[in-house]
Order: C-alpha cells, then sequence, then structure tokens
C-alpha cells in the first residue's frame, strides 16, 4: 500500500524544503526572543503610555490566531509600500505572534528574581538601564529558558501555515510534489513523521537544558 | 486464639533505602499494641502494610488468618484478586499523621462516605450513624462544617471517627499528634484511651508520646532500622529494657520532654 | 465595509460551530486519554502515550491535510467539516490529556491513601475523590486551550471550510480592502476570546465554590 520507492524519491525535495522550514524558524525566533523581551520590560514600565500599549498588543497578538495576521502581513504590507517576499512576511508574522507569547515568559521569569536584587542594586545606586541589564535580566532568563525552548518547538509546527501565503516549506512541498502523481500519502506522512521526529528530538534536548540548569542552582 | 496480625519476615524496600528488614510480630485481638521508635526506623511502613496501602517485598502477613494478596483456589494459592483483597482490607482502619479528610465534603459527609458506597448502607442510615460518631468524638456542632474550617485538632477527631464508621476489627495510629498544635494534643490521646479501654477493637498506636504509651498500651514494641529490637510490656520497655539500644532511646525521649 | 458584515458574521457561525464540535470531542478525548495516561496498566498507559505524543508532535495543520487527503486512500471518505472537526477535537484533546493527567497526579496521595483505608474501590476512589478535587486545576488550562482551539479554527479555512479567514479571503478578493478586513477579522476574533475567557473564569467560580467553603 505504502509505496517506499516513491517515498523515497520525494526525500530530496522534502529536504530541501526543510531547510526552508528551519530558516523560517530561526528567523521568527530570534525576532521573538529579542521582541518579546521588549515587550515584557515596556509593559514593566512606570510610563503608562508606554506600558499599556506594550500590554495591549501582547494580549491583542496572543488572542488573535497567527493565520489571520499571516495575512495581513500578506496583503497590507505591500499595500503601505512595503514589499518583501513571502518568507519574509511569514517570519515577520512568526516573530510577532510569538514575542506575545515569550513576552508573558519573560514576565514569570523578571518577576521570579528576588526583590532583594533590586533592592541591592538601588543600594549600589545602579542606574535602571544597568540594574536590568546586568543585575535583573541576566537572572531572569535561565529558569524560563525551557519555556522558550517550547515556543521553539510551537513555532517549528506552525510554519506550515506559512504555505497559505505560497512560502515553499514542507506541507507547501508535500502537497506540491503529491500533486505530480496525484499521490498524497507517502509525502504526507513522511512530513507527519519528519514533524513528530523533529519535536520529540527538540522535546528531549530541552529536558536536558532543563535538567542541567536544574542542577547549577 | 489465633493472631488477628501476623507477620513473619517481612521485608520492604523503596528504592535503595531498606524500610523493613525482616520483621516477625503477633498481636492477639483486642490487643492495645504502642510501635516506638526513632524516625525512619520504619514504623510508618510497617502500619501501610497492615493498611494494605503497599505490599511486602518478602516474607507473609496475615490480617485475621489470610493474606490480603494470596488466596486460595480449589487449595492451591494464587494471587489474590479485587474482592478477596478488599474483603481482608475492610476489617483494618487508619487514623493518618495528616488527616486526609476530603476536603470537598463536610464532616458529616467524609464519615459518610464509605458506608454509604462500601457498606451499601442508606444515606439516611449512614448519616444518623455519622452524628452519632461525630457526638461521641465532641464534635456534633461541627457536622456541616468542611474540613478547612475545622482545627487541626477538630479535623483529627473527624478522621477517627470517619475510620471508626467502617467498624474495623484492627485500628491503625499513625503518629496521630505529630501534625498537631500542643494544646490540642491531649484532647486526642484521650480519645484513643477510650478507645483502649473500650476493647472493641485491636489498636496499633505509632507514638512519641512515651507517657501515654506506658498508660494505655498491653504492649509496647521498639522499632530501629527496620526490625523489631525489643517487645515487652510498658513497665519492662520504660523502666527495665533489656538491651541497652532500648534503654538510650527511651532515656533520649524522657531527658526531652 | 457594512456590506462585507453578514457575509462575515455567517463564517463566524461557521467558526463557532467548529470550535464548539471540536471542544466537546476535545473534553472527551481528552478525559480518556488522561485517565488512561494516569492509570495503572499498561495496556491503558501506552495506546494514550501514542495518541498524546502523536498529535502533539505534529504540526496540527499537517494532520488535518493528512485526514482530509490521505485517508480516502484507505477508504474513508470524510466531507471537510467532519475532518476538521475531528483533527481540531483529537489535537486539542492531545494537549488537554496532559492537563487532566496533572491535575489527577497533583491531588495529595494522602487522599487516595485515605479512601483506601476506608475500603472505597479504584473507581470509587477516582469518582468520590480524585476527580472532584483535581477538577478545579484543571479549568484554567483548559481555558487556554479553548482559545488555542479557536485560533485553530482559522485552519479549517485552507480545507475549503467556509468559516470566519475563508470569509475574510473572499471578501478581500472582491473588494481589495484587505486592511479592513483582516483588522475587522482581527477584532471579531479577539472578542470571541474574550467571551469564551468570561466563560471559563465563570466556571471557574462556580468549581471553586465547592471547594472554596472546604478550602484547601
Amino acid at each position: 500500500m505504502f509505496d517506499w520507492r516513491y517515498a523515497w524519491d520525494t526525500l530530496p525535495a522534502l529536504g530541501a524544503a526543510l531547510v526552508v522550514t528551519l530558516q523560517a524558524t530561526a528567523g521568527g525566533m530570534a525576532i521573538a526572543l529579542v521582541l518579546g523581551l521588549a515587550l515584557a520590560l515596556a509593559r514593566r514600565s512606570q510610563r503608562a503610555w508606554i506600558a499599556w500599549p506594550a500590554g495591549a498588543t501582547i494580549e491583542f497578538v496572543r488572542s488573535t490566531p497567527l493565520l489571520v495576521q499571516i495575512y495581513f502581513l500578506f496583503y497590507v504590507l505591500p499595500e503601505a509600500g512595503l514589499r518583501a517576499s513571502p518568507l519574509v512576511t511569514g517570519v515577520l508574522a512568526l516573530g510577532v505572534h510569538y514575542a506575545a507569547y515569550c513576552a508573558e515568559v519573560y514576565r514569570a521569569g523578571l518577576e521570579s528574581v528576588p526583590r532583594g536584587q533590586w533592592e541591592a542594586a538601588a543600594a549600589l545606586n545602579l542606574g535602571r538601564f544597568r540594574t536590568l541589564a546586568a543585575v535583573i535580566v541576566p537572572q531572569a532568563i535561565p529558569p524560563v529558558v525551557p519555556a522558550l525552548g517550547n515556543y521553539l518547538v510551537a513555532m517549528f509546527k506552525d510554519t506550515p501555515l506559512l504555505s497559505a501565503i505560497t512560502v515553499v516549506e514542507l506541507l507547501q512541498t508535500a502537497k506540491l510534489v503529491g500533486a505530480e502523481r496525484f499521490r498524497y500519502v507517502e509525502p504526507l506522512t513522511l512530513v507527519g513523521i519528519l514533524f513528530l521526529v523533529l519535536s520529540l528530538v527538540s522535546a528531549a534536548g530541552i529536558g536536558w537544558v532543563e535538567r542541567r540548569l536544574q542542577s547549577r542552582h | 486464639m489465633q493472631p488477628i496480625l501476623r507477620l513473619r519476615g517481612v521485608t520492604k524496600a523503596y528504592g535503595a533505602v531498606a524500610a523493613l528488614a525482616g520483621v516477625d510480630l503477633d498481636v492477639p485481638p483486642g490487643e492495645v499494641v504502642s510501635v516506638i521508635g526513632p524516625s525512619g526506623s520504619g514504623k510508618s511502613t510497617l502500619l501501610r502494610l497492615l493498611m494494605t496501602l503497599d505490599r511486602p517485598d518478602a516474607g507473609a502477613l496475615e490480617i485475621d488468618g489470610e493474606s490480603p494478596w494470596i488466596m486460595e483456589r480449589g487449595g492451591r494459592p494464587v494471587p489474590a484478586d479485587e474482592r478477596h483483597l478488599r474483603r481482608v482490607r475492610g476489617k483494618v482502619g487508619m487514623v493518618f499523621q495528616h488527616f486526609n479528610l476530603f476536603p470537598h465534603m463536610t464532616a458529616v459527609e467524609n464519615v459518610m462516605e464509605a458506608p454509604v458506597h462500601v457498606l451499601g448502607m442508606t444515606a439516611d442510615d449512614a448519616r444518623e450513624r455519622a452524628r452519632a460518631l461525630l457526638l461521641q468524638v465532641g464534635l456534633e456542632d461541627k457536622a456541616d462544617a468542611y474540613p478547612a474550617q475545622l482545627s487541626g485538632g477538630q479535623k483529627q477527631r473527624v478522621a477517627i471517627a470517619r475510620a471508626l464508621a467502617m467498624r474495623p476489627k484492627v485500628m491503625l495510629f499513625d503518629e496521630v499528634t505529630s501534625a498537631l498544635d500542643p494544646e490540642l494534643v491531649g484532647g486526642i490521646l484521650a480519645l484513643i484511651r477510650e478507645l483502649a479501654a473500650s476493647r472493641a477493637m485491636t489498636l496499633v498506636i505509632v507514638t512519641h508520646h512515651m507517657a501515654f504509651a506506658e498508660s494505655c498500651s498491653d504492649r509496647v514494641v521498639f522499632f530501629d532500622g527496620g526490625a523489631i529490637v525489643e517487645d515487652g510490656p510498658p513497665e519492662a520497655i520504660f523502666r527495665q529494657p533489656r538491651l541497652e539500644r532500648t534503654r538510650r532511646f527511651v532515656q533520649a525521649v524522657l531527658e526531652s520532654r | 465595509m457594512l456590506d462585507m458584515l453578514p457575509s462575515l458574521l455567517r463564517g463566524l457561525a461557521v467558526t463557532a460551530g467548529v470550535t464548539a464540535g471540536a471542544a466537546a470531542l476535545a473534553v472527551v478525548a481528552a478525559v480518556a486519554a488522561g485517565l488512561a495516561r494516569a492509570s495503572r496498566a499498561r495496556l491503558l498507559r501506552w495506546p494514550a502515550a501514542v495518541y498524546v505524543e502523536v498529535f502533539r508532535g505534529t504540526s496540527a495543520l499537517v494532520q488535518l491535510f493528512w485526514f482530509y487527503f490521505v485517508l480516502p486512500f484507505f477508504g474513508v471518505e470524510l466531507p471537510a467539516f467532519a475532518a476538521g472537526v475531528l483533527v481540531l477535537g483529537l489535537n486539542t484533546g492531545a494537549y488537554g490529556a496532559e492537563v487532566v493527567r496533572g491535575a489527577i497526579l497533583a491531588v495529595p496521595p494522602g487522599q487516595r491513601d485515605a479512601a483506601a483505608a476506608l475500603n472505597l474501590g479504584r473507581l470509587q476512589t477516582l469518582r468520590r475523590v480524585v476527580l472532584p478535587q483535581a477538577w478545579p486545576a484543571m479549568l484554567p488550562p483548559a481555558g487556554n486551550l479553548a482559545i488555542e482551539l479557536l485560533k485553530n479554527s482559522t485552519l479549517v479555512s485552507l480545507i475549503t471550510i467556509t468559516e470566519l479567514t475563508f470569509a475574510a479571503q473572499l471578501a478581500r478578493a472582491q473588494t481589495l480592502r484587505s486592511a479592513e478586513i483582516f483588522g475587522v477579522v482581527l477584532v471579531l476574533y479577539f472578542a470571541t476570546a474574550l467571551v469564551i475567557t468570561g466563560g471559563m473564569r465563570l466556571l471557574e467560580r462556580r468549581a471553586a465554590r465547592g471547594l472554596e467553603r472546604g478550602g484547601r
């Protein structure tokens, strides 16, 4: 029933598509990690005109569907005069969407830093920026690395949504290959297995990182 | 008369830690036995095995002449089925150090639960019996309170009433006053003393309170390192222990008062 | 803009239908798999573990396409709506199973000891002692999963179900007013998410009342 020969033949195409998928994940995560931290810090600001929009953005982006956000950027950016390839648009959408999730993770990390650290920094007359950069953030991040890792895996599993805006990642490739011979079983199953194997491996990796971090404390 | 509890060479380890190392013990029906010993000596494990919460790794354990884990079928021993285990288990009741009351039920509901769902009593009969038991432990006005609204001593009284409601032949008490504020301890000990005096059932009491153990037990068993070190009437264990180890433990506990 | 609204609202109704149907299936799957994973019987644990790992480890959209395009080869032709509800339900149910299992395991072991000491049977212990205490702990994560499900419902637009995102695409193709249409659609999803969150908070409060008088 399962045509192994055919499956084997599709592997090169899937391999190339995997590269695109990984590029999208890496790019998206890079944006999410940085933007997420910025949003989390902004939300903690004493100035309401910074804190409130940051909070609202996080809530809105977290509660609305990624696919609609992808479509929004895909159609609206060109109208605003910004031409970008589908891949770049997709990476941007993934990055912004997951920045909202990462912001919540960072928030938990920041809140877990003991009050005494802030007070010690104040006693040493360190400015706000220095306090954050040298004292608080370095302590806030290690405990939340596993949670960030989980979002990395989640983003990886969301990359097929980019097929809706013609990015030729794994799912889109499987559909194209399958359409050639009108036989979808093998390519789609292979893609499914690829995702499963990669996310199980990543989950194990994250567990390893988590244990390493715990043993340090 | 056949012992109601019999252990032969009972061994139990949790991972690499040996909690019980070859315990032999016979308890005749109606006896009040106090079990004393340092922390980690295996006393709680002993009670858990007697309550069939855990199973021995080796050795024989019999409750009222039957093993909870092995039954006879056609004259040959086979692993026990659920029905057999529960039948044997029903002869034993236990009161825990941390009460373990069901937080989502009121006091009277806690006491009614097992009689209704295990003994098949009607809710009305069970409720009547529950209220009578709560009266017996001095909590009739707290019948409709939830555990969170009760003090530690009150919770433990409900726990005792709950265990009594099943009319077990053997009652196990696992350091039931250790989690209580000092001023509440006396009340619980008095309750247990009443139960002991009534001679209605066999009691096995793990306790740190030596004066209490001396005053109401028929027999004291000293546990250390997972085995019984010395076993005898209270006067012997507390006043004239045979072994140096026993003497040292008793002295240390008396001095710490 | 206003003339677009009726078709968008029709799409929203389909979104609600898909979400509700999948949610019902997810609850059943989550409870069944969660209980199975928390059980002591290997025969129950392993199939449940496979179900959970497969559905959590693969992409929801890939699962959707697989059920819609591959199953026909095995003789099972599912209409798009059924495929959508089935896949989303099973996908969310896999995540829900972990929530159920975690909540059950979080009930203090002393409670099981007390139930055993009272000679309650295994099923009775589960029904009368463990589940009533596990239930309030399941609700906050379940609320998050409900929002995730709402967001995942957009995926079925890619297998031609005419829910809200599909309707938005149609409207955009007709009027080319992308920013307005997708902006409105985002707001509609946000409003729906708020309704779901509100509903879950009500449930949480009702469940907490059962324990609240009892507290912890």
